[in-house]
């Protein structure tokens, strides 16, 4: 069972091909206290979130995590939106699709700001566009999105009563703020009706 | 003292890559984060990354324009990377010359394109040239108390040697603990 620790730092998954882009996005996070991994595509993302491409089934890794790999919670995934093969934006509609990670906050980085792009990826459901270069300044932008789904998947909990079969994380009943571990991962899917609560990303939110 | 003096040398060289527009603003953000009391050598680690990166894509960009029918679009790929790899970590001129390289990629234009890619090239062997100067400077000028704020920290020998290397300067590195 993870460990509940009260100053555990969020999680930010962040995909980039560009290796100097990783490391300058790597370090912005981790000076802003997030602890952070990094992939260089989308498919090594999903690979890394416990989903495979062909269907949303999410993989157990060890036999004491039920459904996801618990110990790699992401509380965040940043994403560049240009990347051979599978694109940000790509990625950003599998993770909507998948049951288990839809309420991940999403931020898409591109280096052109595009009106049509932008309005694309925050349709799909992307939470927030950064135009690149990223700055420092840009990172307090990233937790009120992490608490707001936090804030979400608690609301969700109490309107379902109980957690649903697939869980088995008895500690899920309310979730503590300070938990990064029990953030969506151990959330199951009664993704259908959870959709509505989703407030619209603003679109008018992107730097 | 002659760390007082490298630091003088290291300010001036710094002040002319921002006064001659080499470097912009986003050079200072790097500078800023290193500032930020964490990873030592984190400017050096960013700025050896993109001379490989952009090592790599003048290559392959070159190699393109070579082909008896060039394909634009790859070409277009590549120097989109490259210009928003310079772009991140604050190489402008490089940055400019991209943008220009674009352009005659939309025109597919062999010729111009060849011709913006030894801009690209010149720019940046002459950025590169500025950065080598700076790391090589860095560990001298980290002697005694240093007001500039650039760089600060400790610099991992094996690091820099390794990243020298590459980016092909002489080597000759001290390690402070």
């Amino acid at each position: 069972m993870a460990a509940v620790a009260t100053e555990t730092p969020f999680h930010v998954l962040a995909v980039d091909d560009s290796l100097p882009d990783r490391k300058l996005i790597e370090r912005l996070l981790k000076t802003s206290s997030f602890q952070v991994t990094t992939v260089d595509s989308g498919s090594k993302a999903l690979e890394f979130l416990g989903i495979h491409h062909d269907s949303s089934t999410p993989i157990s890794v060890q036999e004491d995590q039920l459904i996801y790999n618990q110990e790699v919670a992401v509380n965040l995934i940043i994403t560049d939106y240009c990347m051979p093969g599978m694109t940000g934006y790509d990625l950003l509609k599998k993770i909507k699709e998948s049951s288990s990670l839809r309420d991940i906050p999403v931020v898409i980085m591109s280096s052109e700001n595009i009106p049509s792009r932008i309005n694309r990826c925050l349709e799909e459901g992307a939470d927030e566009f950064f135009l690149k270069p990223v700055r420092l300044s840009d990172m307090s932008k990233l937790k009120p999105h992490i608490l707001k789904s936090r804030c979400k998947e608690h609301y969700n909990q109490q309107s379902d009563g109980k957690i649903d079969e697939s869980s088995s994380t008895p500690t899920n009943s309310s979730s503590s703020s300070s938990s990064s571990s029990d953030n969506s991962n151990s959330r199951k899917r009664k993704a259908e009706g959870d959709a509505e609560i989703l407030p619209k990303a603003n679109r008018s939110r992107h730097s | 003292m002659a760390a007082a003096a490298l630091r003088e040398q290291l300010n001036a060289l710094l002040s002319s890559m921002y006064a001659s527009g080499l470097v912009d603003d986003q050079f200072q953000q790097l500078q800023m984060l290193q500032d930020d009391g964490g990873t030592p050598g984190f400017v050096a680690e960013v700025v050896t990354l993109f001379c490989d990166d952009a090592d790599r894509i003048i290559s392959e960009l070159a190699a393109l324009l070579e082909q008896p029918v060039v394909d634009f679009d790859k070409v277009d790929a590549y120097v989109h990377q490259l210009k928003g790899s310079s772009a991140s970590v604050g190489a402008q001129k490089v940055k400019f010359t991209c943008m220009q390289f674009r352009e005659l990629c939309q025109h597919k234009n062999r010729d111009g394109c060849i011709m913006a890619l030894t801009l690209v090239r010149n720019e940046f062997y002459d950025l590169r040239n500025k950065f080598q100067t700076m790391l090589q400077v860095v560990p001298y000028a980290l002697k005694g108390p240093f007001d500039f704020q650039v760089f600060t920290g400790i610099v991992k020998m094996e690091h820099m040697l390794l990243n020298l290397k590459r980016i092909a300067c002489p080597c000759f590195l001290l390690t402070f603990v």
